[in-house]
This record gives structure tokens, sequence and C-alpha cells, in this order.
């Protein structure tokens, strides 16, 4: 057993209190007797009991009303009652009032078992419903959005004061950013949060597909539609839909989702029937939607009706005080999920990831992490665990003079220092190598 | 060996070799000595006419009267049909921690549920719950291991799923308690 459970054992008989007390003891139960409601009451005022078993007939304040006033201030507590004189209306009226069960004593040993064994289940049926209600909410919290950046600062913000309204939302930002992140993070911080959050990639679906997708299709729609199918609008009632790449959706396609935005109506292909879905739209895009516009490649009037919340996410090489924090949060998820040891990070390793332009983004720091703990030596990250030789632009490259020190530094990094290495990695003799490590007044990054 | 020992009080007849056969069981689950005593009580005070049961808790407070200097615990035996207010049946109880428990015979056998008889069956039925009776006295509460003999029994076919000994989890704890 894992939490010792708690019973109240409430009679005025003696004998029957001590033999359930003996009984339930055996078990490893917590235990407790009180020999009238009223005393059950102020026990109950001070202490919480999982498991009521009452007794209906006791003299003056009888198991029904106790088990009303119990319900009054703790609905979720088990109350079972008990009784000698068994009548269909008592047990009714108990049931009606909230008991969790209605027995007649003497009762048969095992029923009494199962008795408790059914209320110790929904009692561990509604803490395993909590607990995994705290941990969809905390996977999808603005927590998850890592950054102590002033740009992510203003993200969290406005996730936070977006979230508690029922408006549409574009998030835009470069590819990896984590733009879906952040969808998730609206719903799952908006009162919707116990609803789906549906989630569709435009991008990657034709016109005619992702119109079924997203109305869903009557059965012989088209060839292939062996049964009828439920649509993401649909799928996400009550709850939100995700539009990724929103930008990437036909001409066609737009006239459909405007129609549907407004009258949050619509109708699977081939069918002919209006269904209605209370859906809230959050859409991403990594393109310039008003520069679309402008162009007349995207409808205007859907533009406005999405972008009623603009949040831009910065990418990774304009917040690189990020990139600590990233790192260590990838560190933990991935040696956790591959389970291995935690491991740290060489502080030449996390000063070329700063100075690492990331096109990628977050995306791509993630997947760096990861390989780095797959073929690392598990104790440390180490540069040449990160696979950073192939992109050679550097975000302080500002002169050929600066590119070119960058660029040495970085292949000298690589080669732990090791100049015959780095020279016919460069593919100059070492004579030159040198030259350079003294005119850029180059320094292993543990010296400088 | 321990000095001290347990004590198996019969009321009513038992056949010797079943009780020696008993106390062997119960010494070599617990190793202490096990002594073989007869008691004697008025067993019509005890009887419930309404129910044409014997009052299982009365009787365990009666047991616990009886007093034996070097037994460390005591277990009375009967062969009558116990029950205790709340249940229709037991087949036996304990003092959790304490030092008096009760086992009745009375259920045990297969004719009682339209089977054929078999004496091992209800000797085997009868070391189980009385080993699992001492066990609630050194403050052993029920386990969930389905071989183990601390696991709760309501119907015989569920003393014989279970072993007479006790199991992996629950013998450290009992010996924690010598």
């Amino acid at each position: 057993m894992a939490k010792k459970i708690s019973i109240l054992i409430v009679d005025d008989e003696e004998s029957v209190r001590d033999s359930l007390y003996n009984w339930f003891i055996e078990d490893g139960y917590r235990v407790e007797c009180a020999e009238n409601a009223k005393k059950a009451l102020i026990m109950l005022e001070s202490d919480q009991f999982d498991i009521i078993l009452a007794d209906i007939k006791m003299p003056g304040m009888d198991g029904l009303e106790m088990l009303r006033r119990i319900k009054a201030f703790r609905k979720e507590s088990i109350v079972i009652v008990m009784t000698a004189f068994a009548t269909v209306d008592t047990a009714v009226k108990a049931l009606k009032d909230g008991a969790f069960d209605y027995v007649t004593k003497p009762f048969d040993p095992d029923d009494l078992t199962h008795l408790i064994r059914n209320a110790t289940k929904q009692i561990s049926l509604v803490e395993e419903n909590e607990t995994l209600k705290k941990h969809v909410v905390s996977l999808e919290s603005v927590e998850d959005l890592i950054g102590n950046s002033e740009g992510m600062k203003n993200v969290l913000r406005e996730v936070e004061s977006v979230a508690q309204t029922n408006s549409s939302v574009i998030i835009t930002g470069e590819s990896g950013t984590g733009k879906e992140l952040v969808a998730r993070a609206i719903h799952a911080n908006s009162p919707r949060k116990f609803f789906p959050f549906v989630s569709v990639h435009c991008g990657a679906l034709t016109e005619s597909l992702l119109e079924s997708e997203l109305f869903g299709h009557e059965k012989g729609a088209f060839t292939g539609a062996m049964y009828n199918r439920k649509g993401r609008f649909e799928m996400a009632d009550s709850g939100s839909i995700f539009l990724d790449e929103i930008a990437t959706i036909s001409t066609k396609m737009q006239v459909e989702l405007l129609r549907v935005l407004e009258s949050k109506t619509f109708i699977r292909v081939g069918g002919n029937k209006e269904i209605s879905s209370d859906f809230r739209v959050i859409c991403a895009t990594n393109r310039d939607l008003k520069h679309m516009v402008e162009k007349g490649l995207f409808r205007e009037d859907l533009f406005y009706r999405l972008n009623v919340v603009n949040i831009h996410i910065p990418p990774l090489r304009e917040r690189i005080e990020d990139i600590p924090l990233l790192v260590e949060y990838f560190i933990s998820k991935y040696c956790t999920t591959m389970n291995k040891p935690m491991v740290t990070i060489d502080p030449a390793a996390m000063k070329r990831l700063q100075e690492f332009n990331f096109p990628g983004n977050i995306r791509e720091l993630e997947n760096m992490i990861e390989r780095a703990i797959v073929v690392g030596d598990g104790k440390k990250i180490r540069m040449k665990d990160l696979p950073l030789e192939k992109t050679i632009v550097t975000t302080t490259a500002e002169s050929l003079d600066d590119f070119e020190k960058s660029f040495i530094l970085q292949i000298l990094s690589k080669y732990n220092w090791n100049i015959s290495r780095t020279a016919k990695a460069l593919k100059v003799d070492r004579v030159t190598l040198y030259h350079k490590i003294k005119k850029y007044d180059l320094k292993p990054a543990d010296q400088q | 060996m321990n000095l001290q020992n347990i004590t198996l009080i019969s009321f009513g007849y038992f056949e010797r070799d079943f009780l020696e056969k008993t106390a062997e069981a119960v010494q070599h689950e617990f190793q202490y000595a096990v002594n073989i005593k007869e008691g004697h009580i008025d067993l019509s005070e005890y009887y419930d006419p309404a129910r044409r049961q014997y009052n299982g808790n009365m009787l365990l407070k009666q047991v616990d009267t009886f007093t034996f200097p070097e037994s460390v615990k005591i277990i009375g035996l009967f062969n009558v049909d116990l029950f205790i207010p709340i249940l229709t049946f037991i087949f036996g109880q304990a003092l959790l921690g304490g030092r008096t428990g009760i086992a009745s015979l009375y259920r045990f056998s297969n004719e009682r549920y339209g089977m054929t008889g078999n004496d091992q069956i209800q000797l085997d039925r009868f070391k189980k719950m009385v080993i699992h009776e001492l066990g609630h006295t050194f403050g052993m509460t029920h386990c969930h291991t389905p071989t183990c003999v601390m696991r709760s029994s309501t119907y015989v076919e569920d003393l014989d799923q279970k072993e007479q000994h006790f199991c992996i989890h629950c013998r450290p704890r009992l010996e924690k308690t010598f």
C-alpha cells in the first residue's frame, strides 16, 4: 500500500466499532472510531479520513444527516453507510445524498474486503487523475519555455496574458524557435487546458488532404474514404487547434478557413450536415504574412481574422544568454530519457555554442546536445562532441580577418590544439599556422 | 532456540496428533518452543442463539485472561463457528501486536462445502490460520503476496492458495520483532 488509507468508523455499538477496528487494523489501515455523529464531525474538522464507515441508526444525529453534512464541506469524502435494517428507501436516499455504498449488517468478510478495495481503488483513481492533470499542465506550462533573455521574457508575458482570452493568435519566428511549444503553453494555461490541443501541419499536406484533415469526410466522399472520419476542427471542440505553417495554404483553403473561423461551423467533405465546434485558433508561420498580404498571396481578411494577437519568438542568435539554460535543460532531458548519468559541459564547448549562429535555432541546439550525449564519454560534453565545424559563420565576424581568426580557432579547438592535425585540416603548413596564431594572438580557451 | 514459548490452548475436542502437527508447524515458522494445553470454558456463555454462532470478540477477551508465565503468545483453538458483530463469520482473529489470538477449525472441513473430506487439507488450513493469527500478535499486518501466510483469507479457497510460510517481505519484518 503506497499511502496508508485512513478509515473512520462511526457506530454507537462498541462491539461493532471494535470488530471493524480490529479487522481494518490487521489490513494495515489507519483506523479511528467515533461513537456518534457529533463526535465524528468534530474529528473530521481536525483530521482527514479517506473512508468513513457510518451506521445509519444512531442516537442524536443519524448517519444520513451526518452524510449530508460531510458531503457539504468535503464533497470528495467516501462515505459508506451501514444499517441493520435494510430498506430500499433508505438505501436510495443514502446513495442520492452521495454515499459511496450501502451495506447491511452483518456482512460477509469477503464483501467487506471488496467494499474497502473498491473504495481505495476510487481514492487512487481520483489521486491518479489529479496527478496526471498536474503532470499534463506542468509538461506544457510556460515554465517549459526556457529563457531568461529580455526577448523570451516578453514572449512569456504575452503567452500568459493571451492564454486567458479566446483571441486568435499568430506566432511568428524562424524555424526551430519553438512556435508549437508556445502554442501548447497558451493552450495549457487557458481555460481550455483539459480539452484537446490539436495540431495540424498545413505545409505537409496537399490541398485536398488538408481539406479532409480539417473538416473530416463522409464515407464514400472520395476513393479510399471507407469510413466516416472526424476532422481536426471537430476534434478540437472545446480545445485549441494549432495550424502550423499557415502561410502555405492555398487561396481556396484560405476562403474555406475564413468561413469556418467566422461561423465556427463546417460540413464534412462529401457530407451535407452542418457541424459546429467551439475551438480556439493558434497559427504559426516563419514567413512575413503582412508582406504576403501586400503581394496578394494571402487574404487580407483572413490575416486580420487570425492576427488578433501576434507573438514573435526571437531567433536563438539574438538571445545567446539563453544558451546555457537551454543546454542545461537539454542535458537533463536527454540524460534522463536515455537513462544516463548527468553530464556537464566543458566551458570551452559552451563558449563555442554561444558563438555559433544556430540557423536551425533551438531545434538545432537540441539535436546537438542529444548527439553529444550519445557520442560523448558520458561525463563531459567537449568541443569534439559538438558538430560545429561545418558552419563557419560566426556572429562576431565583421571583417575577413575576424572571420579567419574565428575559423582557425574553431579548427584548433576541434583538434585540441594539435598543430599538425589542425594545419592538415586547414590545408596549410605548420609555419603558416604558427604565424596566424601569433598574428591573432590565439590561445586555448582555458588559457584565455 | 528461544527460552520463551508459544502456547496453543485447545477448547473442545481435538485429536492429539492434529495438535502436535500444528504445533510443529508453528515452531518451525516462529522458532519458539510450542506448548500444547487444554483449556476449559463454558462455551454456552459465548453462544448467540439468534446467530447460532459463538462471539469471537468475547472469546478472544476470555482467552486473553489465561496466563502462562513463559509464553509470549497464546492462541485459543476452537471447533465452533465464530462471528463478530459486524461480520457473518470469522476463521479467527487476534490482537494486533498483542499477546492473544483465536482460530477455529469449524469452517475448514471440505464436507461443509459439499466436497469429499480431506484431513490433510483441513490440517493445512488450520496450520495456516494459526500461523496467520500468531503473525498478527507479532504485529504483522496483511500482506498482498499471494502465497504469503499473512495474506488475508475470507474463503477456505483463499487459504488453500497460500503457503504456511512468511514471504520474503514479511519474514525480515517478523524477525525484527523477535
